[in-house]
């Protein structure tokens, strides 16, 4: 029998037979951790293990992104933890200039197709979008992998998704996403891969592909591949991370869990409402809905294209009087490329907030949070209730983030 | 003799209307804000500091006591903390039809006895599963009785690396007589 793209990287990283069900000693070829678990794991990993070297000082990372630079004495003791650890070690830090964590292992070439990655980020299995398994995990997870380079790991089922239909503007991947999720809840894809297929998603961009990839999380799933390509995405991987792109594809006579076939015909922009990613209506549904603040950014849509996209909503229009609209770059070379092609001078002649990169916006950090009565709405993956603040938090695309920051309204980009 | 079982007076995680809380988030049960706690004394008095209607919950529960939750229990982040909170209360277990998927991985490290209990949904809302109830639980049969009730149900038994890390403590401990081999 043969096996799915899951199947296939674990089994290339392990010496038992990776199937469906079976409990695995995964070998890692990076390992990481953020200023958020990373002091946990220094604590951890010299309770333990004392003075002893970690297995591969080349593959141990910490990414610093959450609290970036730090705006408390927690924070900035927690970071400095990391680096004195690191500096004992001879371990690299990409520090608080550089963004988030994901995203710098994308860039960096560190997280390529058919490896294996982990770190203390939810989200980390975001580098499905570039074939990469990546995959969160705790504090006590991650010092194992430092010490050891391996982690028990048992073999997801794969869930196989046929997206039918073809998608126009005002719809973007990000609303792609959303009505994915709606459609698949939390209960569908819980802990299994996902692979997608369809033209739609065969088309899109890297920053889509972390887009849809990046919400695999909220679908309670493990990870998520795109594994057919297009050319152009093939020029931006290279581009972008100096390696050619040559995502696994999984065997022919794969064994399934599931097939799910969801149609996208006639899409138009998804918002999820507080306080479940998955509670995800029509935009035309919400609209109206008066907003005190907008974000856009995160690891979902931090991309130099998911700014240009709001971009283009903003340009020559102002961000309605008394609506904060922050925007945070989820990395250094994105704020680089914000800069140099003018769509940071257009964010900010809107009346928008640039701040420098990182996970601000969607945790606790250094961009705020709402408070009691604020609506905001954010480009993030999450709006549990209390998650950025006491306000309510509702998600959606770029476009849709300024149209509404611009409208002081929920509103469809197509109506400004 | 390693121990095989355990049992324990149960909270249950409803809401307001009496149903099983489903998809309680790793900020709903340690939120981000006190993400910074290292020390795992500390964590205790923030468990479920956002979850509505159980905020007081440090107060209320005892050590040794057992937590049941809704489906989808400890979505989101990779927090340690949200697993670590609960260890740091002293209790002794978690039962629910399912778990985030790093939130069971966490607790299994920590050599916490996490437990899948698809049934758990029709006891609570047939009203066989209450509060206050006493339950006993095996982990490796996956039999499990309501001891008050005298009624019996089942939990899926834990899985071979679950276990022998339970066994051993925590994943260090297990990893620590392995290493060599791994």
């Amino acid at each position: 029998m043969g096996k799915t793209i899951i199947e296939k990287i674990i089994q290339s990283h392990c010496q038992e037979d990776a199937k469906a069900g079976r409990t695995v000693w995964m070998n890692l070829d990076i390992r990481s951790a953020r200023d958020f678990g990373g002091p946990n794991v220094v604590r951890n990993y010299e309770r333990e293990y004392g003075n002893i070297a970690v297995a591969d000082k080349e593959k141990t990372f910490f990414t610093f992104d959450l609290c970036v630079p730090a705006c408390s004495m927690k924070y900035a003791d927690n970071q400095q933890i990391c680096r004195e650890f690191a500096q004992k070690q001879g371990l690299k830090v990409f520090d608080v200039d550089r963004g988030i964590g994901s995203h710098v292992l994308i860039e960096e070439g560190l997280a390529s197709a058919g490896t294996t990655v982990v770190g203390t980020d939810s989200h980390l299995n975001i580098l499905g979008a570039v074939g990469c398994f990546g995959q969160g995990m705790g504090d006590v997870d991650i010092t194992f992998a430092f010490r050891t380079g391996k982690t028990w790991f048992e073999v997801p089922e794969t869930l196989r998704v046929k997206i039918k239909g073809k998608t126009s503007w005002p719809a973007t991947p990000k609303d792609v996403t959303l009505y994915v999720l709606k459609k698949l809840s939390t209960k569908t894809a819980s802990l299994k891969a996902v692979e997608f297929y369809g033209e739609a998603v065969k088309n899109f961009s890297l920053a889509g592909r972390i887009t849809l990839c990046s919400m695999i999380t909220e679908m309670a799933g493990i990870i998520g591949f795109i594994p057919e390509t297009n050319e152009s995405l093939q020029d931006e991987v290279l581009n972008l991370t100096s390696r050619e792109y040559f995502p696994i594809e999984p065997d022919l006579d794969a064994e399934y869990a599931d097939s799910v076939t969801i149609n996208i015909n006639g899409l138009t922009p998804q918002v999820s409402a507080p306080f479940s990613p998955e509670n995800v209506f029509p935009v035309d549904e919400l609209k109206g809905i008066r907003i005190n603040s907008g974000f856009i950014g995160s690891c979902t849509n931090g991309r130099t294209e998911d700014f240009a996209a709001a971009a283009r909503v903003l340009k020559g229009r102002r961000v309605k009087e008394g609506v904060m609209l922050k925007v945070v770059p989820s990395t250094r070379r994105v704020y680089k490329e914000l800069l140099e092609q003018g769509l940071l001078e257009i964010l900010f002649d809107s009346g928008a907030i640039v701040s420098n990169p990182g996970c601000g916006g969607c945790a606790e950090g250094h961009i705020g949070l709402t408070g009691e009565g604020e609506v905001q709405i954010s480009t993030g993956n999450r709006n549990f209730a209390g998650k950025q603040g006491k306000g309510k938090t509702y998600l959606a695309s770029p476009e849709v983030v300024a149209a509404s920051c611009v409208k002081g309204l929920i509103a469809n980009p197509e109506e400004v | 003799m390693p121990k095989s079982s355990l049992s324990g007076r149960v909270w249950i995680l409803l809401n307001d209307q009496g149903d099983l809380i489903e998809n309680i988030d790793t900020d709903q049960i340690y939120h981000n804000a006190y993400l910074h706690v290292t020390d795992i004394k500390e964590m205790g008095k923030y468990a479920l500091g956002n979850l509505e209607g159980w905020k007081d919950f440090p107060q209320k529960a005892c050590p040794g006591d057992l937590l049941v939750a809704g489906r989808n229990f400890g979505a989101g982040s990779s927090r340690q903390q949200a697993v670590d909170c609960f260890i740091s209360l002293q209790i002794d277990a978690i039962l629910s039809p399912s778990f985030g998927a790093i939130y069971f991985r966490n607790a299994v490290n920590s050599g916490f006895p996490i437990l899948k209990c698809p049934e758990i949904k029709q006891l609570v809302r047939s009203g066989i599963l209450e509060t206050g109830d006493e339950i006993r639980v095996h982990f490796l049969s996956g039999d499990a009785q309501i001891i008050n009730k005298n009624v019996s149900f089942h939990v899926f038994p834990m899985s071979e690396v679950q276990y022998e890390i339970f066994q051993a403590g925590s994943l260090y401990n297990y990893g620590k007589a392995r290493i060599r081999e791994l």
